[in-house]
């Protein structure tokens, strides 16, 4: 059933639609993606979902709840993490692919494949857990052979998947496939894919650690995912990192992705106890029914899961996918009362605004596991808490719970203290970034000893990039300063991501961070 | 038993291997001509000047001597520039528990600590206090010293130190008069101790090409530390000299180029030493 709309909204997305097609900066696949959201922009076809409205589709300042660009009618999950395995050992039918024999073949079904998996970009959020995918077949050639096909492969993959939200694993055992992907990396300094190493103190070896930070401190990648924290949490450790940082079922992905804009929540709240009480429950009741909404429309109605061939084939199943309930801009809303408080203490360096904003996340947290949606069974039918990185034209709206950009606290050691009591609360993905002073180039054991102690204190994921590099971690997904200046001066850039970059260098501050 | 502790930083990627919390003593006893820090030289004679000129009045006069209120501190360095006796009115008086308090913050982030100075061995004590305690937490201790002081005068102090990061200012003793106003006799003596017994961890030599011959000094000192590193290797690290933080006198000096300290760690790694840091 579709609800009638406006004419002056017909009218408006029409002109929009002109614009897009007349842009002179976007390329064509990024035209194609806009246009496919405009039409489905016109459509209204989800459960209404009262107060809604008044939270969703207001002036930016206002905004409580932000559903990602995700379209009004999603005709697939947002993230999808297909089990490659499952095309390593028996091929694919629908795109006629035997069980590749050696190096070569294995490299060129993934490359296939990719161009087949869609989500919320168009492109694959997920692209495997490379080690394990490859290593059978790394010593079917030679090394100087395996190390030129991963080298190639992975340009392949940077200038074809046109958006650096495409996320690889490795780890945590140590591979001839990450050391070739490491080396390959400092030389091709590239944005895509985005990459994370699952670290375990004692089953990733320390040399295989060292090597991953010097990689890093060129290349902005790896990132580091604490595996004993999400094994845990997920079963059987069948976990992905995909997109940004999120941790999702392996063969399953995440339905939506919507946000809770937890600084405007506060805005509209009277008192702390009229926003703990009464505006957050309201606000958080409204978007779990709107995701609810949101999941059936996927589930019942798009077809998706019934014809698209991953799920067809079995590379994904219904059953273990998610929703990834997100939120922004705690330090906004900590903030927000400390000063309606007459209080000097900013989230971040006071213990009483820090602890604030614990009780805030409890109330989330208690909310969310009390929720339930039928066809979250992958996740013992809840949805993951997700803490989302924020959008390039975010304008003072901090990301998850991280510190405010010219906030952090003096001594790293105070920043990670603090992030140790959020971290936790986070399957679904939260991260912190750490511009790192040059100097650690002579000592990446510094980068190194930060990790192991950080996920002992309950940190999830690190991002670490040399103040000096080309390529540069926005706030979960990488770019290059030299292609946001490309495209800062009107020439167009072969990644989306590029323009998000660009828009969270003006708005974000990114470039401004603490550096360590 | 207090040492007086200039400042303590938490977490340090310069001072030793992986991240160490650095712990540096007040006072020198020698005069290094590039000392980057020459505010930790001497103790603090309560002369006041700097308390004039605190520009956030975060220092004060409390029974005669320099009060530091910490809270008003905006780091700004005036008390250091305007002090006349290469001191600060930051330097305190700690116990190794009250450091070690410090340092266990960081834990488990760190993997060790490395006390600097100043020149640190002025108070051996102290450091051996306060290693004993690091070594209850299964932390790594390191020193970092002029070798001026005679380390055979210590064995308890090197029974709970991994090792020592020694510096080498100059291996002919005329031209470590001149960077520095002491001989070097001791230092080397204590290079071929450390060495013998496995606790030279690091030999640094910071390279001020308008102070001495910096290939002919680099040289004499690879071949005087080869034997010592085959029976336990250790890095070596070569320092460009930078005006950062140098006294006004010797901050115009030449600053070495990437060149010259590429062709000083090729001579010693053609000598056969393995890990050769460049900073």
């Amino acid at each position: 059933m579709i609800r009638p709309i406006s004419n002056e909204r017909v009218e408006k997305t029409r002109e929009e639609i002109l614009d897009i097609i007349k842009s002179a900066t976007l390329t064509h696949e990024q035209k194609v993606t806009c246009l496919a959201n405009k039409a489905d922009s016109l459509l209204e076809v989800l459960d209404e979902v009262p107060g809604l409205d008044e939270l969703l589709n207001c002036p930016q300042e206002d905004r409580c709840i932000c559903d990602l660009s995700e379209g009004h009618a999603p005709l697939r999950p947002r993230y999808i993490a297909p089990d490659y395995q499952k095309l390593m050992k028996e091929g694919c039918k629908y795109l006629n692919l035997e069980p590749p024999t050696d190096l070569y073949e294995a490299l060129n079904t993934l490359l296939i494949f990719y161009k087949h998996v869609p989500s919320v970009t168009n492109y694959p959020v997920y692209l495997g857990q490379l080690d394990d995918l490859l290593e059978p077949f790394i010593d079917t050639v030679d090394e100087a052979t395996a190390a030129k096909l991963i080298k190639l492969f992975l340009l392949n993959v940077d200038r074809t998947v046109l958006d650096s939200f495409a996320h690889a694993d490795i780890g945590p055992k140590p591979s001839k496939t990450a050391h070739y992907i490491f080396e390959a990396e400092k030389v091709l300094e590239d944005a895509v894919p985005n990459l994370s190493l699952k670290y375990e103190e004692g089953v990733s070896s320390d040399e295989y650690l060292k090597e991953a930070v010097e990689c890093a401190l060129v290349s902005a990648k790896p990132s580091f995912a604490n595996h004993k924290m999400f094994a845990k949490e997920f079963k059987g450790n069948n976990y992905v990192i995909a997109s940004c940082y999120n941790g999702l079922n392996l063969g399953g992905g995440s339905y939506t992705l919507c946000r809770l804009i937890l600084g405007n929540i506060a805005k509209r709240s009277s008192s702390i106890e009229d926003f703990k009480e009464k505006q957050l429950p309201y606000v958080m009741d409204v978007m779990a029914k709107y995701m609810d909404a949101r999941i059936k429309f996927e589930v019942e109605e798009s077809g998706f899961f019934e014809n698209n061939f991953l799920a067809r084939e079995g590379f994904i199943q219904r059953e273990k996918f998610t929703a990834m309930f997100g939120l922004v801009g705690m330090a906004d809303a900590v903030n927000y009362f400390m000063g309606k408080a007459g209080k000097t203490g900013r989230y971040g360096s006071d213990e009483e605004a820090n602890q604030l904003g614990v009780e805030i996340m409890e109330i989330i947290d208690k909310f969310n596991q009390s929720h339930t949606n039928k066809y979250c069974e992958g996740t013992d039918g809840h949805f993951l808490l997700h803490a989302q990185v924020g959008l390039a034209e975010d304008i003072g709206v901090t990301p998850g719970t991280r510190i405010p950009i010219g906030e952090e606290p003096e001594e790293l050691i105070d920043q990670l203290n603090v992030l140790s009591k959020f971290h936790k609360y986070f399957p679904s993905g939260t991260g912190d970034i750490f511009p790192i002073d040059v100097t650690v180039h002579r000592n990446p054991e510094y980068v190194m000893d930060i990790i192991k102690g950080a996920f002992v204190k309950d940190l999830r994921y690190m991002s670490f990039y040399s103040s000096n590099s080309d390529v540069i971690r926005v706030t979960g997904y990488l770019v290059k300063r030299s292609e946001m200046e490309k495209l800062d001066a009107g020439n167009n850039v072969i990644q989306d991501t590029t323009a998000l970059g660009l828009g969270a260098a003006k708005n974000g501050h990114i470039l401004e961070r603490k550096v360590r | 038993m207090q040492g007086i502790v200039t400042k303590i930083i938490p977490f340090s990627s310069v001072d030793g291997p992986g991240n160490r919390t650095a712990i540096f003593l007040q006072g020198c006893n020698i005069n290094c001509k590039y000392c980057h820090n020459p505010e930790t030289r001497k103790q603090c004679i309560n002369c006041g000047v700097c308390v004039e000129h605190c520009p956030e009045k975060a220092l004060s006069f409390e029974e005669g001597k320099v009060s530091f209120d910490a809270s008003k501190c905006i780091s700004c360095d005036t008390c250091i520039k305007v002090c006349p006796n290469d001191s600060t009115p930051k330097s305190k008086y700690m116990t190794a528990e009250e450091v070690m308090s410090v340092v266990k913050k960081q834990i488990p982030f760190i993997r060790g600590i490395t006390v600097s100075g100043g020149e640190c061995m002025l108070q051996p004590d102290f450091i051996k206090e306060l290693f004993i305690l690091a070594k209850k937490e299964n932390l790594g201790t390191l020193i970092d010293s002029n070798g001026t002081i005679d380390f055979r005068e210590y064995p308890e102090l090197l029974a709970v130190s991994d090792g020592v990061m020694l510096d080498i200012k100059a291996f002919f003793n005329e031209d470590h008069r001149n960077v520095t106003g002491a001989d070097n006799y001791k230092i080397l003596e204590n290079a071929q101790y450390l060495g013998e017994n496995s606790k030279l961890c690091e030999v640094r030599a910071v390279i001020a090409p308008d102070l001495y011959d910096p290939i002919k000094n680099l040289k004499a000192m690879g071949e005087f530390l080869i034997p010592l590193y085959r029976i336990n290797p250790f890095r070596i690290k070569i320092i460009a000299y930078r005006p950062m933080g140098v006294r006004k006198e010797y901050s115009s000096m030449r600053v070495p180029t990437k060149e010259e300290l590429e062709k000083l760690k090729n001579i010693l790694s053609d000598m056969g030493f393995e890990e050769i840091i460049i900073i």
